[in-house]
C-alpha cells in the first residue's frame, strides 16, 4: 500500500486496516501466530481477561511484540460510571491511553448504550484518552461523539460476533460519508466479503474476532481477511479518481456552449 | 414476580405437553434460528432421544460462536456446612450427625490463599442456612476478604431478601447462585421436610430479588434426581426467560447437578442417564445461545471429558466440599461426594488437550467498582 494510504488515528499511524480481537481462540499461542498473519498493528484486549500480577501465561506476555498497540476494552461495564473507572484501570495497567469504550448492559446481544457511551466519551476525551466507542450504526451518535473529541467511531455490522455480515448498511453509508473522523466497522463481520465490501464502500478500517478466532483454521483465516482488507481498500481507492475525474470529464452535452 | 409468571403454567400440562411431542416437532425446532418455548418442549421430549448427534453438533457450533474455545474454570469454597434444614437429599441436612464447621476470617484467609496460590481468580463461596453461623453479615465480610484475593466472587447462599443482596453488591459481589431444585412444589415439599427451605414460594422470587438488587449475575440450577427432568428443565428456561426480559442488564448462568450419593442418600427418585443428561444440555443451549452453563465435579470424569466441546462454559476443578478442605486437614464431612477428584493441573491438560483455552481470569473488580 502507498505510503499516503496510511491510516492515522490519534498519535498512531497504521499501515494495516485490519484490527483484531483477542478473545475465543483456543489457545494463546494460536491467538498470537493468527494475528501475526492478520498483519494486525492494533489488537483489542479486554480488561476482564488481563492479570497484570500474573506474569507467566498471561495474555499480555502474547502481544507483546512491538507490531501490536494494545486497545483496551471495557466490555462488561453497565454504565458510563464503571467505564470511567475501568478506563482508568486500563490505563494503568495496560501503559496506554487509548481505549475502546464498550458500554453494553444488555449481557445478551451486547448492543451498546448509546446514552451512557456519549457521556463517558465526553468524560474520558477531557481526561486524556483517545476514545475509540463501540456504537449502534447510527449517523447522529456519531456526529455527537465527533463533537465531543473522539478519535474514532466503531459502528457495529450486525450483533457482535452473529457473523451476519453488514445488516446495517445503510447506514453505515451515511457515517462514512459525514464523518470527520476515521470510521472502523466493528461487530458482525463473519466473512473476508464481509470485511472487503466494508472497505469498498470506504471503512477506513474494521475489527475482526470471533470469524478469526473461531475459524477451523484461524491462521489461514487471519491470512484471508488480511488479504481482504486489502482488496477491498484497494477496489475503494481505484474507484476515487473515477469519481475525481468525473467532474472534469469531456462534457458531449454541454461541448456546444464552449464551442 | 416469577411467582406470578408460572401462574400461568401447570406442571401437569408441560408434562403431558412434552411427552406428546413427536419427530417432526423436534425437526421444525431443529431447523429454526430461535427456538421458543414450544420447541424447547420438542427438544426435551422423548421424540428427540434419536437426534443426539444433530443436538451436540448444533450446540457445539452456537457455544463457539458465542463463548470461542474456552473454558473457564472455577473453585468452589465451602466457608460453613452449618445448617438447619432438613432435606432429604444433602449431606448437610440438620438430622446428620457429622461434625459442624464455620470457618473464621483467619481460618477462610488460609483457603483463600491455598487457591490463589493456584491459578483461580473466579470463587464461590458456598455454606449451609443458618441464621446464626453463616449470617448475611458473616457471608458478606466474607466476601469483602474473598474480594482481596480473587477477580470474582460467587455465593451460593440461603435466599435473602433485596436488601441482603444490595450488600452482598457492595461487598463485591458478583454472582449469586440460587437453584430451584425442583421446580414441582408438591414434589419440592417431599424433600424439603424443615427449615426455611421448605418454603418453595420464597426460593422461586429469589432471583428476582437478586436481580432487583442489581447483581451482576444470577445462576439458576436444578437438581437432577428428584423429578421429572423434562418437565423441570422446561420449567428453569420459562425462568431464565422471564428473568432475562425482566433484568435485562443481568448475566445469567445455569446449573443441573446430578443427585449424587451423599449421608443418608441411597437411591435415586427420577435418575437421569447420561443420554439424557447430554440432551438436557444441548436442549438448553440450543433454546439459549448465550446463557453460560457450568458443570461440577459431581459429573465423572468421563462426562466432564466429552461434555467440554458440547455447550458447557465453566467448569469447577479439584473441588472440596467441606469447610476448610483445601488446607486443612478434612475432619468435617462433605456436602456430596466429589466424581471427579482430577487436580486443577489435570483439567487444564483435559482442556489444552482438547484445542481449547482453559480461562482463568474472565472479570475484574475495576468492571464494577463504584
Amino acid at each position: 500500500m502507498k505510503a499516503q494510504d496510511e491510516l492515522k488515528i490519534g498519535d498512531k499511524i497504521f499501515s494495516s486496516r485490519l484490527f483484531t480481537g483477542t478473545g475465543k481462540f483456543g489457545s494463546l499461542s494460536l491467538m498470537k501466530e493468527s494475528l501475526l498473519a492478520s498483519g494486525s498493528q492494533l489488537v483489542t484486549v479486554a480488561l476482564k481477561r488481563v492479570d497484570v500480577k500474573k506474569k507467566d501465561e498471561n495474555i499480555l506476555n502474547f502481544l507483546s511484540d512491538s507490531l501490536f498497540n494494545l486497545l483496551p476494552n471495557t466490555s462488561g461495564v453497565r454504565n458510563a460510571k464503571e467505564a470511567i473507572f475501568a478506563a482508568n484501570v486500563a490505563r494503568e495497567a495496560l501503559v496506554t491511553n487509548w481505549l475502546k469504550l464498550e458500554i453494553h448492559p444488555d449481557p445478551r446481544y451486547l448492543m451498546p448504550d448509546p446514552i451512557e457511551t456519549l457521556a463517558a466519551a465526553t468524560e474520558l476525551v477531557k481526561q486524556g484518552f483517545i476514545v475509540l466507542p463501540y456504537i449502534h450504526a447510527d449517523p447522529v451518535l456519531c456526529k455527537r461523539l465527533e463533537d465531543v473529541g473522539v478519535a474514532a467511531v466503531m459502528p457495529l455490522g450486525s450483533p457482535i460476533g452473529s457473523n451476519k455480515g453488514l445488516k446495517t448498511i445503510d447506514f453505515l453509508e451515511i457515517i462514512i460519508e459525514q464523518s470527520t473522523v476515521p470510521v472502523i466497522v466493528d461487530a458482525g463481520i463473519g466473512m473476508p466479503s464481509h470485511a472487503a465490501q466494508a472497505m469498498e464502500m470506504g471503512a477506513d478500517a474494521v475489527l475482526v474476532n470471533t470469524a478469526i478466532a473461531t475459524a477451523g483454521n484461524p491462521v489461514m483465516m487471519a491470512q484471508a481477511f488480511k488479504e481482504a482488507v486489502d482488496a477491498g481498500r484497494k477496489a475503494f481507492l481505484s474507484g476515487l479518481p473515477q469519481s475525481r475525474t468525473h467532474a472534469e470529464a469531456s462534457s458531449p452535452l454541454t461541448a456546444f456552449l464552449n464551442a | 414476580m416469577f411467582s406470578e409468571e408460572i401462574k400461568k403454567y401447570n406442571w401437569d400440562e408441560a408434562h403431558e405437553a412434552i411427552y406428546a411431542k413427536t419427530s417432526r416437532d423436534v425437526e421444525h425446532a431443529l431447523s429454526k434460528k430461535k427456538c421458543n418455548l414450544d420447541d424447547l418442549m420438542a427438544l426435551l421430549s422423548p421424540a428427540a432421544e434419536a437426534y443426539l448427534e444433530q443436538f451436540a453438533t448444533k450446540s457445539h457450533n452456537l457455544t463457539i460462536q458465542r463463548f470461542g474455545k474456552t473454558m473457564q474454570l472455577f473453585a468452589p469454597i465451602y466457608l460453613s456446612n452449618e445448617c438447619l434444614n432438613v432435606c432429604t437429599y444433602c449431606g448437610f441436612s440438620f438430622g446428620n450427625k457429622i461434625p459442624r464447621k464455620t470457618l473464621s476470617e483467619t481460618e477462610m484467609k488460609t483457603e483463600f490463599e491455598f487457591l490463589k496460590a493456584g491459578k483461580f481468580e473466579h470463587v464461590l463461596l458456598v455454606t449451609g442456612e443458618d441464621a446464626i453461623h453463616a449470617n448475611p453479615h458473616y457471608i458478606s465480610n466474607s466476601i469483602t476478604i474473598a474480594r482481596k484475593y480473587f477477580a470474582d466472587v460467587s455465593v451460593e447462599v440461603q435466599p435473602l431478601g433485596e436488601a441482603e443482596y444490595s450488600m452482598f453488591k457492595d461487598s463485591g459481589c458478583d454472582a449469586v447462585l440460587v437453584y430451584q431444585e425442583t421446580y414441582n412444589p408438591e414434589v419440592y415439599k417431599t424433600y424439603h421436610l424443615k427449615g426455611k427451605k421448605a418454603n418453595y414460594a420464597n426460593r422461586l422470587d429469589t432471583p428476582d430479588r437478586i436481580g432487583k438488587a442489581g447483581i451482576t449475575k444470577i445462576g439458576l440450577g436444578v437438581l437432577l434426581g428428584l423429578s421429572d427432568w423434562r418437565t423441570d428443565a422446561f420449567f428453569l428456561a420459562l425462568h431464565l426467560n422471564y428473568l432475562e426480559k425482566t433484568y435485562w442488564q443481568t448475566r445469567y448462568s445455569i446449573s443441573f447437578p446430578r443427585l449424587r450419593p451423599a449421608e443418608g442418600v441411597e437411591k435415586v427418585d427420577h435418575p437421569v442417564s447420561d443420554k439424557q443428561f447430554v440432551q438436557l444440555l444441548c436442549a438448553l443451549r440450543i433454546f439459549d445461545h448465550e446463557v453460560e452453563m457450568s458443570l461440577s465435579t459431581r459429573e465423572p470424569e468421563y462426562m466432564r471429558n466429552n461434555l467440554i466441546s458440547i455447550g458447557v462454559t465453566s467448569m469447577s476443578a479439584g473441588s472440596k466440599t467441606n469447610p476448610g478442605g483445601y488446607s486443612a486437614s478434612p475432619e468435617t464431612l462433605e456436602q456430596f461426594e466429589i466424581s471427579d477428584d482430577r487436580t486443577p493441573e489435570q483439567i487444564l491438560d483435559l482442556i489444552e488437550k482438547q484445542g481449547y483455552e482453559a480461562v482463568w481470569k474472565n472479570w475484574d473488580k475495576a468492571l464494577t467498582a463504584h
